[in-house]
């Protein structure tokens, strides 16, 4: 069965918010009608989005590092927000594991963002219905898009490449191998809703460099030469 | 998590309402018995239309909570699996089943089907009792298995969570049976109130074993698991929106810890204290106006009670909405 889901990069994430803008501007436009904007330009903006950059600041001052957190559904393998609908119009795509909202059968009464842990979900107030992240399935679905552009907006986007896409339960995909050689890691574990997004950890970059690798030490040409120098370039000099 | 007032209206007007009929059908079932005195059709049913009224109520209440009501229809579709969708089906049910019951004694639907040994009469009125009590005791379970039943909600997840929603409704129904039975002159008056009290009794000990354990509950999620980062400084300093969302919206009660105290002593004294002191002046004096006081109390601590519930809850999202910046 296929699960597909977004591994994000944290390491390479930069917090610049082309991600939340680009999906803002794709599922305002789309079918589904417009994400709610109340006050955009006033003292207290408030709207729907099913994407958001967070900011944390791990460690004290001086020794503190900057970790921006993009957080968006979770599309998880065993949905709670799924479970406690009473209409049926959250469901889970059976051909893709996408989790979504049916926005017609909806009655608005936020159940569902209750028994979610990672607050994904999001009333839109004009349409008095819940929304959420989608992966942007009128895109990753369209098949008169050429197929490099069947992606979500968000993967899109992203300048740094922060954010990968694809099937979390083929082992062979770039998000799976992602997952498995770089440390890829669930959001809330103890929760027990398997999400299919996952997060690749901050990593230090740091290359170590013996003094012997820059210099040979057991130089079997020191050893054999017998030159007498009188300041000028020597073997070691030149072998390295 | 914010406290919402139509949901406070639904949970506390339903379980006076049930707690009401149950109240009438005991009484009942005891008279059969001559264990209390027999009353006339109109007790059974102007009580069971004032309970249906509270069910019926709680039912408009709860419409306010809902984005969409025109689409509530819809909400039995999945009574197999979601307990909000079951606590919808079987709403109707109770309240058709109290409305019956109320009809039959109306009517005097009370021809005995068959007599059981030499005293138990089976009239309709006593199957449609029977029925509607199983009804209300599945609405108190679904009712607050709707709560209980959000897996990582930990201050809602525990059985102490049925039993409050339960002893509460009986407790409000039982003394409003008794100010109920006090107003028209009714001797069951004491019986109900004893009851009454007898409840108010059990919900003391099943709500301050809540509050016990709520006040010692060790988060099982923090900031850490959360984003997934192991060091012990985690700080959030900006959460993707500078004016607040729906996610700071819904599950904040936006109130000091000192509110929520005072909340928390203010309901404690309405819904405990205060009807136990009445209801002992009323036995004491035998009055009848101080049993629908001690009602009334009850019921408004019980709104307070109701919002302390939904205060109290620390939703998981939370730790992503630490911080405005």
């Amino acid at each position: 069965m296929t699960q597909l889901a977004l591994v994000i990069d944290l390491n390479v994430c930069v917090g610049c918010h082309a991600c939340v803008t680009s999906c803002k501007q794709w599922n305002t436009s789309g079918w589904a009608g417009p994400l709610v904007d109340r006050n955009p330009y006033d003292a207290a903006p408030t709207g729907t989005f099913f994407n958001r950059v967070q900011t944390f600041e791990v460690g004290t001052f001086p020794d503190t590092e900057t970790v921006h957190f993009p957080k968006s559904c979770l599309h998880c393998e065993e949905p709670p927000c799924v479970q406690v609908c009473p209409t049926g119009a959250s469901y889970k795509r059976a051909d893709n594991g996408v989790v979504l909202v049916d926005y017609d059968k909806c009655i608005g009464c936020k159940y569902c963002s209750w028994a979610c842990p990672y607050g994904a979900r999001e009333v839109d107030e004009q349409q008095r219905v819940m929304k959420k992240c989608t992966l942007c399935i009128d895109r990753i679905t369209d098949l008169t898009l050429p197929e490099r552009e069947r992606k979500p907006a968000c993967v899109l986007a992203c300048p740094a490449g922060a954010r990968l896409f694809g099937d979390v339960h083929d082992p062979d995909s770039e998000v799976s191998i992602a997952i498995r050689e770089r440390g890829g890691y669930p959001l809330l574990p103890e929760c027990g809703t398997q999400p299919a997004n996952h997060y690749l950890p901050r990593r230090k970059t740091r290359m170590y460099i013996d003094p012997e690798e820059l210099v040979r030490a057991d130089n079997p040409l020191r050893k054999e030469d017998l030159t007498t120098y009188q300041g000028e370039e020597t073997l070691d000099d030149v072998t390295w | 998590m914010h406290p919402a007032f139509s949901v406070i209206f639904l949970t506390t007007l339903i379980g006076a309402g049930q707690g009401l009929f149950l109240a009438l059908f005991t009484g009942q079932v005891h008279a059969l018995a001559n264990f209390l005195p027999t009353q006339g059709a109109a007790f059974y049913a102007v009580g069971s239309l004032l309970a249906l009224l509270l069910l019926a109520a709680g039912l408009i209440a709860s419409f306010f909570h809902l984005g969409r009501p025109l689409r509530a229809w819809r909400t039995p579709a999945r009574w197999h699996a979601s307990w909000l969708s079951r606590e919808v089906v079987i709403l109707p049910v109770a309240m058709g089943l109290i409305a019956a019951y109320g009809l039959a004694h109306a009517l005097g639907f009370t021809t005995p089907f068959f007599t059981l040994g030499n005293w138990l009469r089976v009239d309709p009125s006593l199957v449609l009792g029977l029925a509607a009590t199983l009804a209300v005791f599945a609405l108190f379970v679904c009712t607050a298995m709707v709560y209980a039943g959000v897996p990582f909600l930990a201050e809602w997840r525990s059985p102490l969570t049925v039993a409050n929603f339960t002893l509460f409704g009986l407790s409000s129904g039982f003394l409003l049976a008794s100010a109920y039975a006090a107003y028209s002159g009714n001797a069951l008056a004491a019986v109900y109130g004893v009851w009454g009290v007898i409840f108010t009794l059990m919900a003391l000990v099943t709500r301050w074993s809540s509050l016990y354990r709520n006040d010692h509950l060790k988060p099982k999620s923090t900031v850490q698991t959360a984003i997934g980062v192991r060091h012990q400084s985690v700080v959030q300093k900006a959460q993707g929106a500078t004016g607040g969302s729906f996610n700071t919206r819904e599950f904040f009660h936006g109130r000091s810890p000192a509110t929520l105290r005072q909340v928390r002593l203010g309901f404690l004294v309405l819904v405990f204290a205060v009807p136990l002191l009445l209801m002992a002046a009323a036995y004491v004096t035998g009055s009848a106006t101080l049993p629908i006081a001690a009602f009334g109390a009850q019921f408004v601590g019980l709104l307070a009670e109701r919002w302390y519930f939904f205060a109290d809850a620390r939703h998981p999202q939370n730790l992503y909405y630490q911080s405005v910046a």
